[in-house]
């Protein structure tokens, strides 16, 4: 057994994990966490998709201990009390969650994109989350959720109708 | 640490191919030995003409690097292709060639800039060309559970030449590739001509694979649709792409060999011209 201790949402934790355990069955499992989503467990759908040290990255594929030490966000960070993040307000609004599984995951893409760039293009959203498949929306109400998100204001370039 | 644990412990970087291997039981493993902390082991420097990058460079890293993307722009291409960007924030060149895949981009940009790698062992260090590194799909000359590849090098590219990766896959994120193609060209001084090119395919053989015969066809020979065209021929030629479920039939990669192979010459010779 080891110690992993990070600051996560914020707040400082301590949990006991066996050297084999990934960060997503430790969120899910022993910090009772399960706003994060086990799609795939292969690294291949993006529903696990946690930010440890700024970046998105996939909490089946990393083994927990790696993350001792660092900051982490789930999805379970954002909001703050019972007020949403604006990135969730702005999922709501645009009509981006229908059966909801991809939302968690996609959201932590949005952020650590927001995080970094305020104000990305389509092109720029597009890429970052292209690892996280939602078989529901069609992703456009997605890109518009967090262009709209993002910018708070005006234009970010003409979402298209077909994407290809 | 590794030795102390005779075989039963294994490195571990990013951990992108590793975790699901051994989830699988592909591989095994008492012990992961997390290298990524370790300092210097993610630099990206220009050193007497010669690119070196530490082994836990990551694919962001390596394609958002001005000189990566400047100086060898087949690697910055290649890299920004894998996976998604979860994945190119985890995981590394160096587990990227250890993992000895043939259809690994980074693994075959990195043979087209005929990069060598740094292997460290208990005993010490030594620098291997690239090509050696691959045995056999999946398996590498190192043995990560007693060493370690700690860095590359090649040289950065100059004025006369220029590079290009060519990649077709079932999607345009989370896919592996169908068929990749990195190409480096040498134009001669007046520029009509080629000097030499360098051609890495992949998967069409059990490891990455430099197209020789192609890049012979194009020694000293002039810059024209016919040359790539041809060279995009002998490439197919010998080249020995199987069926496969996973990636399309024999037939179809063939023939798209010979294309990929003339658009990524296509591309390097205008980056090496502008």
């Amino acid at each position: 057994m080891y110690l992993l201790t990070m600051t996560l949402n914020g707040e400082s934790v301590t949990v006991e994990v066996e050297p084999s355990d990934l960060l997503v069955d430790v969120l899910r499992d022993k910090l009772g966490l399960t706003g994060t989503k086990i799609g795939c467990n292969e690294g291949e759908c993006g529903a696990c998709t946690v930010i440890v040290d700024g970046q998105a990255v996939l909490s089946c594929l990393l083994p927990a201990m790696k993350a001792h030490g660092q900051e982490v966000v789930t999805v379970e960070g954002l909001s703050h009390d019972d007020e949403l993040h604006p990135l969730q307000q702005a999922f709501v609004e645009k009509g981006a969650v229908q059966c909801g599984y991809c939302t968690p995951g996609l959201l932590m893409s949005a952020k650590a994109l927001l995080d970094e760039n305020p104000k990305p293009s389509v092109e720029e959203i597009e890429e970052a989350i292209a690892g996280n498949l939602c078989r529901c929306t069609g992703y456009l109400q997605v890109i518009e959720a967090i262009c709209d998100c993002g910018l708070q204001i005006a234009d970010c370039g003409n979402i298209p109708k077909w994407s290809g | 640490m590794l030795a102390e644990r005779e075989g039963r412990a294994r490195l571990v970087a990013g951990g992108t191919d590793l975790i699901i291997q051994l989830t699988e039981g592909r591989r095994a493993a008492d012990c992961l030995v997390d290298i990524t902390r370790i300092p210097e082991l993610d630099r990206i420097t220009l050193e007497d003409g010669m690119i070196v990058l530490g082994a836990n460079v990551t694919h962001r890293q390596a394609a958002e690097s001005s000189l990566i993307r400047e100086r060898a722009t087949v690697l910055a291409e290649a890299c920004q292709a894998v996976g998604s960007l979860q994945i190119r924030n985890a995981g590394t060149l160096g587990g990227n060639v250890v993992n000895a895949m043939p259809a690994a981009d980074g693994s075959t940009a990195l043979l087209a800039l005929e990069a060598e790698a740094e292997i460290a062992d208990g005993t010490g260090r030594m620098w291997v060309p690239l090509r050696d590194l691959f045995v056999g799909p999946g398996v590498s000359r190192v043995d990560s559970t007693r060493e370690m590849l700690t860095a590359f090098r090649f040289r950065a590219l100059s004025e006369r030449q220029g590079s290009a990766l060519e990649r077709i896959a079932r999607r345009r994120a989370l896919a592996l590739p169908i068929l990749i193609c990195a190409v480096v060209v040498t134009l001669s001084e007046a520029g009509e001509d080629f000097e030499s090119a360098r051609i890495a395919l992949g998967p069409v053989a059990p490891v990455p694979f430099r197209a020789s015969h192609a890049e012979e066809s194009l020694r000293g020979a002039p810059i024209s649709l016919e040359t790539m065209a041809r060279a995009g021929e002998i490439a197919m030629q010998e080249s020995h792409p199987r069926s496969s479920l996973l990636r399309a039939a024999k037939e179809y990669r063939e023939e798209v060999i010979k294309v990929l192979v003339r658009r990524g010459l296509e591309r390097a010779v205008q980056r090496a011209q502008g």
